[in-house]
């Protein structure tokens, strides 16, 4: 499988030139980066070359990184059962940029992508009905992003006095205690900075 | 003069018998014919993704148990794979062989659910009680192996948690001996019965092409006639050494998907008993220390094996940086994991993906310009666990 990955990498690479911003092959899977604006002519390509023939969608996923300039990044996954291969298409962004929909070009990217704007508030063009997928009616937020707390904001519960279900902001006998483990021998920063000065004196 | 018609919006679940779960359907039916469905789907979301990037690689592994509750151990399966690539241990050949038998097992749990349970959807009752007296059977398998019945928690990276005992092979072996015979019955019961035909043939019919531009998988893309099946195709663990059949349906309707399932139960029966037969001695988890903890006998006499007990149930081990998709042939299709890990001891992102998901976003196709009736019917044959599409 290895060696057909290196050739789909080269034809990629070849037909898409300018629309693709990297390739790489790790783990035995192939992850191809590309601009937001080239998204719907990558997958139209990827879907409809005789060696690609990517007909599948398996998942879309979106991760976070705070720290970066273009915060978020979307990871769909496809998979070619002709040539029994997969593929994964990187796409960076920032926060406010709008990502274009692939519904047109497959119809189940249409809930994916629902769940890539409930978790992480990414916002979909064209798409034929982006509501909240997972979380509550009228739920606030995107949890998925790495600046929610764990615990949320608001726990429900049945009030007696109401006689209905109602929202409150979550109290917790104690609060979420998050321990790291990371051992300091060799993990935390402080220890490290010390060990690099000492080995660069040396040198 | 002209009569004015108004399509009436029906609301089915959350609490509904047929609806397997938590699934709340907006119907708009004119007369009994369904002109849309939307399914409302959430109402069981326990953020399992965002909990496990707050744990430990160790700790995440329990909450795979709670996604398809049917087949816990297939679902445990596609993380310990995931976790297993990024590191790349090496599993040892007897740990391969347990995790084959019991993610058959989780195969034939999961299809005796759904095939009686569909029976029970269209109005037969007897098949689900035969069912899930021989699900209990398999459940105290998984019992006997783990120490719980559902929430197994036994695949471990790097192997299995524990060895599993002599006697638990024999009875295994002695349960799969007996089952085709119940399988003859339920299929008695069922599969030339005049009622569960004409409530299953030519209903919610899939072709080739929508199964494919919907996402389905797994049996769902097979009644259609796709033979697709990752254990055969992308085999993982020891599926290669097997001997065993895909079977693949015609027209994709409900009743064709049953036949599948009916025969990839036989199918599973038989991968068992050649592994059972094959079964090798030796370790059944990663000899790395690193990654596996140590025996308890070893806790109370060596020092080295003390530190690593601790180290491994408080920081846990550190997986290099990458990221990763692996897939396995779950029940119900596709089960796939996209891990990324930026070299700490917590995963950065676990994204899961469920093969109940595109199942169930493809059911507003699937039942236009169906009867109310068949609402049932549909979705019993989609296969569908709230645990895992909710997540």
């Amino acid at each position: 499988m290895t060696s057909s990955l290196k050739d789909l990498e080269k034809l990629i690479n070849s037909e898409l030139s300018s629309k693709v911003k990297s390739s790489k092959i790790e783990n035995n899977e192939l992850l191809i980066e590309t601009e937001e604006n080239e998204l719907l002519d990558v997958v139209q390509f990827l879907k409809s070359n005789e060696k690609c023939k990517f007909r599948q969608l398996i998942d879309i996923a979106g991760v976070d990184y705070p720290e970066n300039e273009k915060r978020f990044e979307l990871i769909y996954l496809f998979l070619s059962h002709e040539h029994n291969l997969r593929v994964k298409l990187l796409i960076k962004f920032h926060t406010n940029q709008t990502i274009v929909s692939l519904t047109k070009i497959f119809p189940s990217a249409n809930w994916m992508e629902r769940e890539v704007f409930d978790m992480y508030g990414v916002k979909i063009k064209n798409h034929p009905d982006l509501r909240r997928i997972l979380t509550d009616y009228g739920f606030k937020g995107h949890p998925l992003r790495k600046d929610f707390p764990l615990t949320g904001f608001n726990e429900v519960r049945y009030s007696e006095k109401e006689k209905k279900v109602i929202y409150e902001p979550v109290k917790l006998e104690q609060n979420y205690r998050n321990f790291d483990f990371e051992s300091p021998w060799e993990g935390t920063s402080y220890i490290k900075e010390i060990k690099d000065n000492k080995n660069d004196k040396k040198n | 003069m002209t009569k004015k018609t108004k399509s009436l919006s029906l609301n089915f679940g959350p609490q509904h018998p047929a609806a397997h779960g938590v699934l709340r359907l907006i119907l708009e039916l004119d007369g009994e014919v369904v002109e849309k469905a939307d399914p409302h789907i959430g109402l069981l979301h326990r953020g399992t993704e965002k909990l496990i990037e707050q744990k430990t690689y160790t700790q995440a592994l329990p909450y795979f148990d709670r996604l398809d509750y049917v087949a816990p151990m297939n679902q445990e399966h596609a993380f310990a794979l995931a976790a297993e690539k990024l590191l790349n241990v090496e599993v040892p050949i007897r740990a391969k062989y347990i995790r084959v038998i019991f993610c058959e097992i989780g195969r034939i749990l999961s299809h005796i659910l759904n095939v009686t349970t569909q029976a029970l959807d269209v109005g037969a009752l007897t098949p689900s009680l035969w069912g899930f007296e021989e699900r209990e059977t398999l459940m105290t398998f998984y019992e006997r192996a783990s120490g719980s019945r559902l929430h197994a928690n036994y695949f471990r990276t790097g192997g299995v948690h524990k060895d599993i005992p002599l006697k638990l092979v024999e009875d295994i072996e002695k349960f799969c001996k007996s089952f085709p015979k119940i399988i003859d019955d339920l299929e008695g019961l069922l599969t030339d019965n005049r009622i569960f035909k004409q409530r299953n043939v030519e209903i919610g019919v899939v072709s080739k092409q929508e199964a494919l531009d919907h996402s389905f998988s797994g049996v769902m893309l097979r009644g259609s006639g796709v033979p697709w099946d990752l254990r055969k195709s992308q085999p993982y663990e020891i599926y290669k050494d097997l001997d065993f059949k895909i079977p693949v349906g015609k027209n994709g309707d409900c009743y064709d998907r049953y036949l599948c399932r009916i025969e990839e139960m036989r199918e599973s029966v038989k991968i068992i008993l050649q592994c059972i037969e094959k079964l090798p001695k030796g370790p059944v988890k990663s000899i790395d220390n690193k990654i596996s903890p140590p025996n308890r006998d070893d806790i109370k006499q060596s020092m080295e094996a003390l530190i690593h007990h601790f180290k491994l149930f408080t920081e846990g081990y550190r997986v290099p940086k990458g990221d990763v998709y692996t897939a396995v042939e779950a029940p119900k299709g596709e089960f796939g994991v996209y891990l990324i890990s930026d070299g700490s001891n917590k995963p950065y992102r676990c994204k899961i993906r469920a093969p109940g998901f595109s199942h169930l976003q493809a059911m507003d196709y699937l039942i236009r310009g169906h009867m109310l009736a068949d609402v049932p019917a549909v979705l019993g044959s989609l296969d569908i666990v709230f645990g895992e599409v909710d997540r």
